[in-house]
């Protein structure tokens, strides 16, 4: 895209800032989309293993629903509680959604197309999904209200918590692919299961690490069976509370959208992002970004049918998961997984 | 140019917030201004080619270390008036910090622009890193030259941890309440914990 911006006469520097732009825009307006359509889907899905309709009113099948939903939230007046700290108040959502927009940066949704292909695009994700705490823990503070703190107290320890173990699940998944570049990490993963399957899923070695990762997503997104943070039986709706309006539409955004990636990562990581399944020269004429696509909505609609499925966890098994099982278990997977790689010469 | 306005900006926010942080009034704001002159910091390292260092100082400091800080200063009953109290007090200590900072920079800078240093130059290593990635570069010298420090530091950092963890930690007293046994409780079957009685009318149920 560069070079068509300099065909159009600038020098090569703005003609790169135009073209990211253009990227950055491009990717926020189709990631706001799909979060519409998800949410949808989330909500049908939802009702057909309850078994009732779910949306239906708003345009075809109410595939609508979202925008009407939007079209009102943003319609409402916004509340600000008199005690709160009203800058942070304010500050919170908004960071809490471009958090999980930026982190989208170095997703890539096809060979090549990506708006960032930097080297170290795991750590980078890793860097920004950890920011993703503050709009939680400052919305809880700023709210100076019990329910919300305590949502942000549980946000808190929760999302470090998990994030310690997701970084031993990448560190796994690094040491095979060897580069810390997602499009490379997709690329190892070409042929990896008996040379014909593409993905590290197949790998005895990282399908554990696949659940796990699996897991500790569900958990880094504080959704069910881990949405401790916003458990309506005891928190209210947990640090949002306060919030009505647009700033509740940025939380509610921003936390599907996190979803979305958090579905993405595990493609990308595990099931060989937009490459086909296997090996097999007419599927490769698929587009690569729907097999991309298919495979982070196959996750997405998992995330849905544990929603549905499973009850909340208790706030003491849920640390004891992350800290007694998963923290030791990919700590073991880490040096079994390197000895193994030592022991068959993968890095020489 | 690009390169020039990213850096101002990012310096220019680095210094900003860093003045914010000693002179706004409550301890939070303090907090959440220090988290923004990290952020910008590594916005500094990614300019100069250290994605590495950037990315590694937003996951430890931003991503976990902040999140400590403001953990505990908003659990934290602050009285703030008597925090400012001091301020002029130690304002004389804060000073002369700062001016030994300032005079060890200077130092350091005139000692590598004087070329008094030969870095690494014994068996090559400083070398070592060009054409290779900040990571790769990296975990070729912590893992080759400095092998030894590098597995000190990890060992140090062990018993720091091990330490932390003897002395907070409580055995269960006997007979306590509230401890969870979860493969009891996940091995505990329906019929364990209810039984089925089909009483007669107006007779109740004896258990």
């Amino acid at each position: 895209m560069t070079e068509f911006f300099q065909n159009l006469g600038l020098s090569y520097e703005w003609a790169w800032t135009v073209a990211t732009l253009v990227g950055i825009i491009t990717i926020s307006l189709l990631v706001m989309f799909s979060v519409a359509m998800v949410i949808y889907v989330d909500r049908k899905v939802l009702g057909a293993i309850m078994m009732r309709r779910g949306p239906n009113v708003v345009g075809p099948f109410g595939l609508l629903q979202s925008f009407a939903d939007g079209l009102k939230v943003f319609l409402q007046e916004t509340i600000i509680p008199s005690a709160a700290n009203k800058g942070i108040f304010l500050l919170a959502p908004i960071i809490t959604f471009t958090v999980a927009l930026a982190a989208w940066a170095v997703i890539p949704f096809d060979a090549g197309v990506v708006v960032s292909d930097i080297n170290v695009g795991l750590l980078y994700i890793l860097a920004i999904s950890s920011l993703g705490v503050y709009g939680v823990v400052m919305s809880g503070w700023a709210s100076n209200s019990k329910y919300p703190f305590f949502s942000a107290m549980r946000a808190a320890a929760q999302m470090i918590s998990y994030e310690v173990s997701i970084g031993f699940v990448l560190v796994c998944v690094v040491l095979f692919a060897g580069t810390f570049n997602m499009s490379g990490i997709v690329m190892a993963q070409k042929g990896h299961g008996l040379g014909f399957i593409n993905g590290f899923f197949v790998n005895p070695l990282l399908f554990p690490m696949f659940v796990v990762f699996f897991i500790s997503a569900l958990a880094e997104t504080a959704r069910a069976p881990f949405d401790l943070t916003e458990a309506e039986s005891e928190l209210v709706a947990g640090y949002q509370t306060e919030y009505s309006s647009m700033s509740f539409a940025l939380f509610w955004l921003g936390e599907y959208a996190n979803i979305l990636l958090m579905c993405s990562l595990c493609t990308l990581l595990f099931m060989g992002g937009w490459l086909p399944p296997i090996e097999w020269a007419p599927l490769y004429y698929v587009p690569g970004i729907v097999w991309f696509l298919v495979k982070t909505f196959f996750f997405f609609f998992l995330f849905s049918w544990i929603w549905a499925t499973v009850p909340r966890y208790r706030y003491d098994q849920l640390m004891r998961l992350g800290w007694k099982v998963f923290l030791p278990m990919s700590l073991i997977f880490v040096a079994l997984i390197s000895g193994y790689l030592m022991a068959t010469g993968h890095f020489s | 140019m690009i390169q020039a306005l990213a850096f101002y900006l990012f310096a220019g926010l680095v210094i900003a917030s860093a003045v914010m942080v000693i002179m706004s009034r409550n301890p939070v704001h303090s907090v959440l201004w220090l988290i923004l002159a990290f952020f910008n910091a590594a916005g500094l390292m990614v300019l100069v080619g250290a994605e590495f260092i950037a990315m590694l100082l937003v996951i430890v400091y931003v991503g976990a270390v902040a999140v400590l800080f403001l953990f505990v200063v908003m659990m934290l009953d602050i009285d703030f008036a008597a925090m400012r109290a001091g301020f002029i007090k130690n304002f004389p200590l804060g000073i002369a910090i700062a001016a030994i900072l300032l005079a060890e920079l200077l130092l350091g800078i005139g000692a590598y622009n004087a070329g008094g240093l030969e870095l690494g130059t014994p068996d090559g290593a400083a070398t070592q890193g060009v054409g290779q990635s900040n990571i790769e570069a990296i975990g070729g010298l912590l893992y080759g030259r400095y092998i030894l420090l590098f597995e000190v530091a990890g060992i140090i950092l062990l018993v720091a941890m091990i330490g932390a963890i003897v002395l907070t930690f409580q055995p269960p007293k006997p007979g306590a309440r509230g401890r969870q046994n979860v493969g009891k409780q996940i091995a505990r079957r329906p019929h364990e914990a209810t039984v089925m009685k089909n009483p007669e009318v107006g007779q109740g149920v004896e258990l």
